[in-house]
């Protein structure tokens, strides 16, 4: 597959007399961590590149289009955080109201804030954050019909992209070194299963809704302990197969937004639902200026045990200000409470434009207290505050 | 013969009732309100614009402040008219280079409120956004989102004033009073020109009832020999100093556009 797009990219250049559209970013990201590491050998701070170069080529009346977009990360003190991903590289074709995207792709589903719980199409990039918003690009024939009744999209999904996990050196990783070397799959195929997905999504008003069915192999990997070679205790990652379901809504009722995502999945190893739904409120010129507060408020349930997710039992809030200003500043600071364990985190978003072409970024996360039955245990010295500054093209 | 008797002395009483109704004409004329008349002028106006079926234009947005530090924005805009309802439209964001590729769609509606939706290029998302915030700035400009919108008949009463000479054209002036929800303004002076309906002026006046912001259309070319565009409109704040000026460029009206092109999912192929 990865040929024929090649073959459309080089016909594409030789047929059309468009020029080739390329941006991007590169940026330097400096991540420091206050507290002393929970592991022998985890850095206290780090200082990165990434690069990541987006081209697009058109033709046939803009019928037809090639996009290419990379993802690169020089990281001299985590071996495994130096990585390089292929986001997009796919053919679009356009036939009136039906698209055709062939090659890979990133795609993102759902409405909600605080977890992405339909969104299963890609692989999350794990060792960029850890809120879920980056993805490994993933092979896929995808067919979308736009029609007056709605949007439906049929996927194809070849190949399955295994998880990355950050060194014994990195931050932000699990208590054991994980042994990719010995990943294990339930299905006799592999990391070569063919999966397939549909979805279907429309509005009524302003009421936004989608449907989706997911058939193949789970992207989150479960643990296993084991050994590796020398003999050392590390965890080995299992792959089941999966079927998902799952719904989307958002409604926009005034200054408020509801959300809602829930997920039926299920395993050979037992199924079970989850859910996570809330509502943004938006103050709007608060205190007669142009900055508008979004207030957020999410809750987060899970069918299975304790410890089974994250976000089982969790509360999120949070505060959105845009401030709607030349630099187009904006700041996102979220809390998540787990109403069992009683864990606490803080998380803090906030960028701004410099001039015309930078950008700075800025986070902080706090693992303010951190249950001892808790998965995000291995993270409770992880705190962390990263600045991030990106000169666009 | 009783009939036709009876048939004749109907005819005369029709004929004396329009008679009576002729008369009067002129005067239901002069008796036309200030309120029918500026309502007429804004109908004029819309019915001299209908048919333009679809154009694409580019859009150079300069943001000025009183130190005199400028920023820049590129959008490219699709409109595509709609029968029986508010105009469909596109923006995609070409600069500041950090935005590239963010596309918003517009359909606007007359009183009920607009549907919007915004892609998001670097998490590949697109989102349903409210159109509640009309009177927010647009990418911290001195325009206001609903100083951008499609100018629907509904979303305003008006008000005729007088006849005006403005700049090197003969003008109606109106006064426009936002019946939509959440706008900043309690009212408009419009300066529409007589001839082809060219909105030459505005004066935005604020919550308070303030003189905010004016806004000047200059450089209107005429294109399909028809339909009257400016080449640069200005809006400058007297609150607070600054301007924005946006530069029209490259407008191509029936370009062939149809519903598909502004779907929330052809946001994700904008160009």
């Amino acid at each position: 597959m990865l040929k024929l797009v090649f073959l459309m990219l080089v016909s594409a250049l030789v047929q059309s007399a468009n020029a080739i559209d390329f941006s991007g970013n590169v940026a330097t990201e400096l991540q420091m961590f206050p507290s002393s590491a929970q592991f022998p050998q985890q850095f206290d701070e780090n200082l990165t590149l990434s690069f990541q170069p987006k081209f697009r080529q058109d033709w046939n009346e803009g019928n037809d289009e090639i996009t290419l977009e990379l993802f690169v990360r020089a990281d001299s003190r985590d071996e495994n955080r130096q990585h390089a991903d292929i986001r997009e590289l796919k053919w679009l074709h356009v036939s009136g109201s039906d698209e055709w995207r062939v090659g890979i792709n990133t795609i993102f589903w759902g409405v909600t804030e605080s977890q992405h719980l339909v969104d299963v199409i890609n692989q999350l990039d794990s060792l960029e954050g850890i809120d879920g918003e980056d993805k490994l690009g993933q092979p896929m024939i995808q067919y979308t019909t736009l029609q007056d009744w709605g949007n439906l999209h049929v996927f194809v999904l070849p190949g399955f992209r295994e998880a990355e996990f950050r060194s014994s050196e990195g931050r932000l990783r699990l208590p054991l070194a994980i042994d990719t070397s010995q990943t294990q799959f339930e299905s006799s195929d592999k990391e070569n299963h063919v999966d397939f997905a549909v979805r279907y999504n429309h509005y009524i008003g302003e009421t936004e809704f989608g449907f989706s069915i997911f058939d193949g192999t789970n992207r989150d990997a479960e643990f296993s302990t084991g050994l590796n070679d020398s003999g050392q205790p590390v965890l080995i990652p299992l792959y089941r197969q999966m079927t998902q379901y799952g719904l989307d809504l958002q409604s926009i009722v005034g200054d408020w937004t509801w959300k809602l995502e829930a997920i039926h999945r299920s395993l050979d190893s037992g199924s079970f639902n989850a859910a996570t739904a809330g509502f943004e409120y938006t103050f709007y010129s608060i205190l007669d200026s142009a900055v508008d507060m979004g207030t957020l408020l999410e809750y987060s349930w899970d069918s299975r045990e304790l410890n089974a997710g994250v976000f089982d039992r969790d509360l999120f809030g949070g505060f959105r200000f845009a401030f709607n200003d030349v630099q187009s500043s904006e700041i996102l600071a979220g809390f998540v409470f787990d109403t069992e364990k009683h864990s606490q985190s803080m998380r803090v978003e906030a960028s701004r434009r410099l001039g015309e072409s930078w950008k700075l970024t800025g986070e902080l996360q706090v693992f303010s207290h951190v249950d001892a039955n808790d998965p995000l245990l291995a993270f409770a010295q992880d705190d962390y505050v990263l600045l991030e500054l990106a000169r666009y093209f | 013969m009783k009939n036709n008797v009876y048939l004749s002395k109907q005819t005369n009483r029709f004929f004396i009732q329009w008679l009576i109704i002729l008369m009067c004409f002129p005067l239901v004329s002069l008796a036309q309100t200030a309120e029918e008349k500026g309502l007429k002028i804004a109908q004029d106006a819309k019915a001299y614009d209908k048919g333009f079926i679809d154009f694409t234009a580019n859009m150079l947005m300069t943001l000025n402040n009183k130190k005199g530090e400028t920023s820049s924005r590129k959008i490219r805009i699709k409109t595509l008219e709609v029968e029986g309802d508010g105009d469909k439209s596109m923006s995609i964001f070409d600069e500041p280079a950090d935005v590239k590729g963010t596309a918003m769609l517009t359909y606007s509606h007359g009183l009920d409120p607009d549907d919007q939706w915004l892609y998001l290029p670097a998490i590949k998302r697109v989102k349903r956004i409210s159109s509640r915030n009309k009177s927010g700035p647009f990418m911290g400009s001195e325009f206001a989102f609903e100083d951008l919108g499609s100018q629907e008949i509904e979303k305003y009463t008006y008000k005729y004033l007088r006849d005006e000479p403005c700049s090197d054209y003969e003008c109606y002036v109106i006064e426009r009073t936002p019946a939509y929800e959440y706008s900043g303004y309690t009212r408009q002076t419009v300066w529409v020109d007589k001839s082809g309906y060219r909105m030459i002026k505005a004066d935005f006046y604020d919550r308070k009832n303030e003189l905010l912001k004016t806004l000047e259309s200059t450089g209107y070319k005429q294109y399909l020999g028809h339909y009257w565009r400016p080449d640069k409109m200005e809006m400058v704040n007297h609150q607070n100093g600054k301007s924005t000026v946006l530069e029209w460029g490259k407008y191509t009206f029936k370009t062939g556009l149809t519903e598909s092109d502004f779907k929330s999912q052809t946001l994700k192929r904008a160009r």
